[in-house]
């Protein structure tokens, strides 16, 4: 059937890896639909676990006065919770649709450097373990005048200074122990794994377009993609050399943000928001690009305002880098500084108002199909809009100066990270659900987790509003009875089970559709977008012959014209063209070559974490064997070969 | 790599790994851009114990920082010799830049010996980790140049020499080095010289 190349006998140094199937395939596999499919169950199972330790929060906050945990586990629980849904759910989980998207929404074969791309996601595999290795060999000592340190207990042997990890809090004399070490060299980890998978999109977005695939046909979502890897570039340097200083503050005696030392704890604040503010777009532009891609697919209209949508996202990621100080109005900084961030602050509503109007337009006057990804596309718009607005209150400075560490800010950046990016997800899993494995999900399942989730999710967040402005202060672990507190704490509570059934419900849905679900067409949703254009599930090689774009949503186009009166109109060809693009799809005419998979990656990869033990432990044999693991891999790297010589099979 | 060429894409007329490699340069500014910052912010402030001023040897410093520079002279004659195809010169040369990059870690490591016997050590002050972690964190990148271009001289050693196509090519290596050299102009008249 098809040629793809058999991996050469040629002598290397190492036995280049062959396996088509099993486990051996999937760790050396360089293919991004794989690299993508394992960031997503990799990123989930970590939303699992973050799910977990926001419940057992949830527990604890049920009744006040509770001592279901310690003070000591409540700050663990919070800081991880934090911590594992940013970096380790939402950041990978968006990875995984730019991965298994993005090639296939601008007609490449695969990224421009697929090696680099499984490198990516094995690094960010190793730094997940290693933060979460913390629960067996971190320890979190008792600071004086602290809790006591029988109260630490395992679960309290992780990272504890908040995710945010503000100084001095988070040095030594604060958080003795090993716990925040993890935390900062863990986070490095990470954002090694994310600057290089952002070289490898934007690189890809700008050199791997098909033919005609100009950069005003892309589509929005790979638009989204281009802006975040911008943001992940040019934002994740400023928090590496920040997480040094932490990291030599804590092992070496160095005193960067410690004032006593000569240090400014205030410019740890400055380069974490400087960071963290694109951050925060770094999560919810993917779901912009998946909810503009959902919206105009089921309202069958095209968008509304294709290159406002783009321009306003770019002019986010832009305006993201100059608002950074709104989250420091409590701290010490100038009245000038203040009024200047709460103006920028402001200003950043602006393109996201156009894109929340270019959606509704987009709706106006659709022919709205109301199944699970619209549904959850429209909650998004719903949520996100909720959020936002609470967002602006915050450019206020005296009210914020209010509502600073209290649920009300807990409440806003849940309806914008879980309402917002969440949402978006979600809309995404189910929309390409089809396309990835080739069966449909279930749409009444999908209808009950979408309902569940939305009602859960407005019973766990809505009442934080209102709890904040009464007082409550977030990451505190108890309230005493007499504030009155309790009863929209239940509620919380309630509403976050309610959230947990949802999840539970997905994945009932996720697994038996899987295996047992309808037989998906190539085409279920009659989309818009070039990736449809290919077999469900779709097959190794992604496109039988480069596609060749001729308009924006040029798939639509080929299937639709219009009448006099501006009206779609199938083509009486359409049917044909389907048939036609699926026979060729499944069946490709020419020779393929793929990248052959590799085993350095993961070497290198795994060579990372042992360097982090090894400045935690001050330890010159762990590092040295890490760094031999990173000269093996990087030198297997270098000699080897992207593509062996073709072997042209013998049936062509 | 054949048919992956034959695979049409939108022109942008940049090779794909040089694009690749500008990005991961344009992140690197930031790394350094962090640090540079940081050394500003403290140099200006009040910090008791020593200062860089009082340790420090223009003369000596000034001597390795050409050398650094002279590197960039003899990368730049490799490139010139390879795309010329004179293997032993490519080679000759890589060896030369190799060396002189090797020479300025020396005089790094030297001076660091100085200043720490002369009690300006990491925890000092705020002014000496600031010097250390900034000066050291290029030192790193010297260091990683310097094992590049060995083993770009190492491969050149074989039957078949260099050549400007595949994988991590004496072109990738010559822009990573350059832009090394450049940052050590701009640290150097920060950190000494101002």
């Amino acid at each position: 059937m098809t040629k793809i190349i058999e991996p050469s006998k040629q002598s290397n140094i190492f036995r280049r890896p062959s396996s088509e199937t099993g486990i051996w395939s999937w760790i050396t596999t360089v293919d991004h639909k794989r690299i993508g499919i394992m960031y997503g169950y990799a990123a989930f199972f970590f939303l699992l676990i973050g799910g977990l330790e926001a419940l057992v929060l949830r527990i604890q906050l049920s009744q006040p006065d509770n001592n279901f945990l310690t003070a000591a586990e409540y700050n663990a629980m919070f800081t991880m919770h934090g911590t594992t849904m940013i970096f380790l759910a939402i950041m990978p989980i968006s990875a995984a649709f730019f991965n298994y998207l993005l090639p296939l929404q601008i007609g490449a074969r695969d990224v421009a450097f697929p090696r680099l791309n499984a490198l990516s996601f094995w690094i960010f595999i190793f730094g997940g373990a290693f933060l979460y290795s913390t629960f067996i060999f971190g320890t979190a000592g008792a600071p004086e005048g602290g809790y006591l340190a029988e109260e630490v207990g395992w679960l309290g042997s992780a990272p504890n200074g908040g995710w945010f990890g503000y100084q001095p809090n988070a040095g030594m004399k604060y958080s003795p122990g090993t716990a925040m070490d993890f935390w900062a060299i863990g986070l490095q980890i990470l954002g090694i794994a994310s600057l290089i998978s952002a070289f490898n999109f934007i690189t890809t977005i700008i050199n791997m377009r098909t033919k005609g695939m100009r950069f005003m046909r892309m589509p929005v979502f790979v638009w989204m993609t281009f802006a975040v890897s911008f943001l992940l570039a040019f934002s994740l340097p400023i928090i590496a050399i920040a997480l040094f200083y932490v990291t030599f503050d804590r092992k070496f005696g160095t005193s960067f943000f410690l004032v006593e030392g000569g240090g400014d704890p205030v410019l740890w604040q400055h380069l974490f928001w400087l960071f963290g503010h694109p951050e925060v777009y770094i999560l919810i532009l993917p779901a912009f690009g998946i909810v503009s891609e959902v919206l105009p697919t089921f309202s069958r209209k095209p968008l509304f305002g294709y290159a406002a949508i783009v321009f306003a996202g770019f002019g986010i990621a832009f305006i993201g880098f100059g608002v950074w100080a709104h989250h420091m109005f409590a701290s010490a900084i100038s009245p000038v500084a203040q009024a200047g961030f709460g103006l920028s602050t402001m200003v950043i509503a602006v393109p996201t108002g156009v894109k929340i109007f270019n959606w509704l337009g987009t709706i106006w006057g659709g022919k709205l199909k109301l199944n699970t990804p619209m549904l959850f596309s429209l909650g998004f718009i719903g949520m996100f809009v909720i959020g936002g607005l609470s967002g602006v209150t915050h450019s206020i400075v005296p009210a914020d100066t209010q509502q600073t560490d209290t649920y009300y800010v807990v409440a806003h950046f849940h309806y914008v990270l879980f309402g917002g990016a969440l949402f978006g997800i979600f809309s995404g899993l189910y929309y390409w659900f089809p396309k990835v494995w080739g069966k449909m999900y279930n749409e009444s399942l999908g209808k009950i987790h979408f309902w569940l989730m939305m009602i859960g999710f407005n019973l766990t967040f809505g009442p934080m509003h209102w709890l904040g402005l009464q007082g409550q202060v977030r990451r505190t672990w108890v309230y005493a009875e007499e504030t009155n507190l309790q009863f929209w704490n239940i509620v919380v509570t309630v509403g976050a089970f309610i959230i947990a059934l949802s999840i539970i419900v997905f994945m009932i849905n996720w697994i038996f559709s899987k295996r047992n679900g309808e037989k998906a067409p190539f085409d279920p949703w009659d989309a818009r977008t070039i990736e449809w254009t290919i077999p469900s599930p779709t097959p190794v090689w992604n496109f039988s012959k480069a596609p060749e774009v001729r308009a924006l949503d040029d798939f639509w186009h080929t299937k639709y014209t219009e009448d006099e009166e501006g009206r779609a109109v199938r083509r009486e060809e359409t049917d044909q063209i389907l048939l036609d693009l699926e026979e060729e799809g499944l069946n490709p005419s020419e020779h393929i070559a793929l990248p052959n998979p590799s085993y350095f990656p993961i070497v290198l990869a795994s060579g990372l974490p042992l360097l982090g033990y090894a400045v935690i432990y001050k330890s010159i044999p762990l590092a040295f064997i890490g760094a031999v693991l990173l000269l093996i891999g990087g030198f297997g790297w270098g000699t080897e070969p992207l593509e062996e010589e073709i072997h042209e099979d013998s049936d062509e | 790599m054949s048919s992956s060429h034959a695979y049409p894409h939108e022109p942008t007329g940049v090779e794909t790994r040089k694009l690749g490699f500008w990005v991961f340069l344009s992140t690197e500014i930031l790394f350094f851009g962090t640090l540079i910052t940081t050394f500003m912010i403290f140099k200006g402030s009040d910090f008791p114990g020593m200062k860089l001023t009082d340790v420090y040897d223009i003369p000596f410093t000034s001597i390795s920082s050409f050398i650094l520079l002279m590197s960039s002279l003899t990368m730049v004659l490799a490139h010139n010799a390879l795309e010329a195809n004179d293997q032993e010169k490519t080679r000759v040369w890589l060896l030369a830049t190799a060396m002189l990059g090797a020479v300025f870690l020396a005089g790094q490591i030297y001076e660091f010996t100085e200043f720490y016997h002369k009690g300006f050590e990491l925890s000092t002050n705020i002014f000496s980790s600031s010097f250390y972690v900034l000066t050291g964190f290029h030192g790193l990148h010297v260091f990683v140049g310097v094992v590049l271009l060995l083993a770009l001289w190492g491969i050149g050693q074989r039957q078949k020499g260099l050549t400007l196509e595949g994988g991590m090519n004496l072109e990738f290596v010559a822009l990573y080095w350059h832009f090394v050299d450049i940052v050590w102009i701009v640290l150097f008249t920060v950190v000494y010289l101002i």
